[in-house]
């Protein structure tokens, strides 16, 4: 709760920056044919300009896969990522905007991703991130809110993972870790202590890919939660998430 | 095929000739002077230099909104919060969001007069939420005759979590909302949203609605 006002405070600091605008600009030479200018950064917006093959335009700023560019005729308009592919700049070299890779399903790195789920009958709430060893390994860490009738609290893991088949568009994995678990009783309940646990997972899910850039998976893993006393407690949890990668 | 084998194969061997002669040649000249070795091969392929250019690339937009928040039973309170999304495409950004108000009276606590279900540290309603979005209507809108700006209708769907009356709540959060870009980086937001959650503060769980209606201002980055 007393976090809220310092969030806040940051994100209203870091508007401050803003709208310096494009001081670096680039500038470089056109190779296809003709290239499209539109109004706006997006497919449906119309094309108000054609620069032809061998033009220059100055490159001002990227948003997603659109660039803004300007003229030499002093006109603006907004260009698809790929179509500026094939420019050049005045030394001759080639162009390369940011963007995913042809094959960035099997040869991406870094997976950020939210999820919903249930944990052994609590709601949850989850942030994820992995890092790809291989094609098909990697390690992984998750943070998840849980918010139960009876009790709330936190539960984060970290682990790692096998990816069985990357190159499919659908493939199953699993993973193994470990981690911590917080849970708070509910004030409205009897007298009942907060704890935390340690506890290890292992689990198996399926993944599968939307375009190059998002993945939507389904997860299952079973938690072992190491109590106090002798009887350790097996716990069941269920999520399925939306993924971007890059 | 054969024959583009063969011509291919021929043509190799006089390429690799006409290399071999020269350099045979010229071998004793090499021995005196090792500084002018002549090129073997001249490759065919150009080589091709790749540059990353150094342009602003703004994905990411933050900002601050405000707005009325519905609190079921508890009317409605002034609302504000931050925001910050990551564009993916045109057409999909993900996004989470902060908020609070402050929660009023329910109808019986007015009516009766004294009595108070909540204490006052429990009427402060925050919450956080996690969505992906779909600019499901991108367009532009028009001010006279010399003016467009790019403008979208989307849709969002959250999921996250709301502090309120001694409890969190897993809150499910869809919504709409228009945004129009009034210059390349500044953003002007009408957001509608419904914040759904299980709550059990009048004795018996139930499903509340929590109707957010918000105005904003992004800056992209």
């Amino acid at each position: 709760m007393h976090l809220f006002p310092i969030i806040l405070t940051l994100l209203l600091a870091s508007l401050v920056p803003f709208g310096a605008g494009a001081a670096d600009a680039e500038t470089v030479e056109v190779q296809d044919p003709y290239i499209d200018l539109h109004s706006g950064p997006g497919r449906g917006f119309p094309v108000t300009q054609v620069v032809e093959r061998g033009a220059s335009v100055v490159l001002l700023r990227q948003r997603t896969d659109w660039v803004k560019v300007r003229t030499d005729r002093d006109r603006e308009g907004w260009v698809n990522r790929k179509q500026l592919e094939r420019t050049l700049t005045p030394d001759g070299a080639e162009v390369r905007l940011p963007g995913p890779a042809p094959d960035a399903r099997v040869a991406h790195r870094w997976e950020v991703g939210v999820g919903a789920g249930d944990f052994d009958g609590a709601d949850t709430v989850a942030v994820t991130g992995s890092y790809a060893l291989t094609e098909s390994l990697f390690v992984r860490a998750d943070v998840a809110q849980l918010l139960g009738d009876y009790s709330n609290g936190w539960l984060g893991t970290a682990g790692i993972g096998h990816i069985f088949m990357p190159q499919w568009r659908v493939s199953p994995f699993v993973s193994i870790g470990g981690g911590v678990v917080y849970v708070e009783p509910n004030v409205t309940l009897v007298q009942a202590s907060d704890r935390t646990n340690s506890t290890a997972y292992a689990g198996a899910g399926v993944r599968g890919f939307l375009n190059n850039r998002f993945l939507l998976q389904a997860e299952y893993r079973q938690f072992v939660i190491f109590m106090d006393t002798n009887d350790n407690e097996v716990i069941n949890e269920w999520t399925v998430g939306f993924t971007h990668f890059f | 095929m054969d024959r583009r084998l063969h011509a291919f194969l021929l043509n190799a061997a006089v390429v690799a000739g006409a290399c071999w002669a020269p350099t045979a040649a010229h071998a004793e000249d090499a021995v005196v002077a090792p500084a002018e070795t002549p090129q073997v091969v001249e490759p065919r392929v150009a080589r091709r230099d790749v540059k990353v250019p150094s342009i602003d690339t703004e994905n990411f937009e933050a900002g601050l909104f405000v707005g009325t928040l519905s609190i079921e039973d508890f009317g409605s309170s002034f609302l504000y919060g931050g925001r910050i999304a990551y564009h993916f495409t045109e057409d999909v950004f993900a996004e989470a969001t902060i908020g609070s108000a402050r929660a009023g009276k329910t109808s019986y606590e007015d009516l009766s007069g004294s009595a108070k279900l909540l204490t006052d540290s429990d009427r402060q309603y925050t919450y956080y939420d996690l969505a992906v979005g779909w600019n499901a209507l991108p367009g532009e809108v028009f001010f006279g005759g010399r003016r467009a700006m790019p403008s979208a209708v989307y849709l969002t769907l959250g999921v996250g979590s709301t502090n309120f009356a001694g409890d969190d709540h897993f809150t499910v959060t869809p919504g709409a909302g228009f945004r129009l870009l009034v210059t390349d980086w500044l953003a002007a937001h009408l957001d509608a949203r419904d914040q759904l959650f299980d709550s059990d503060l009048l004795g018996k769980d139930k499903l509340t609605q929590n109707l957010q209606f918000s105005f904003s201002l992004t800056a992209f980055f």
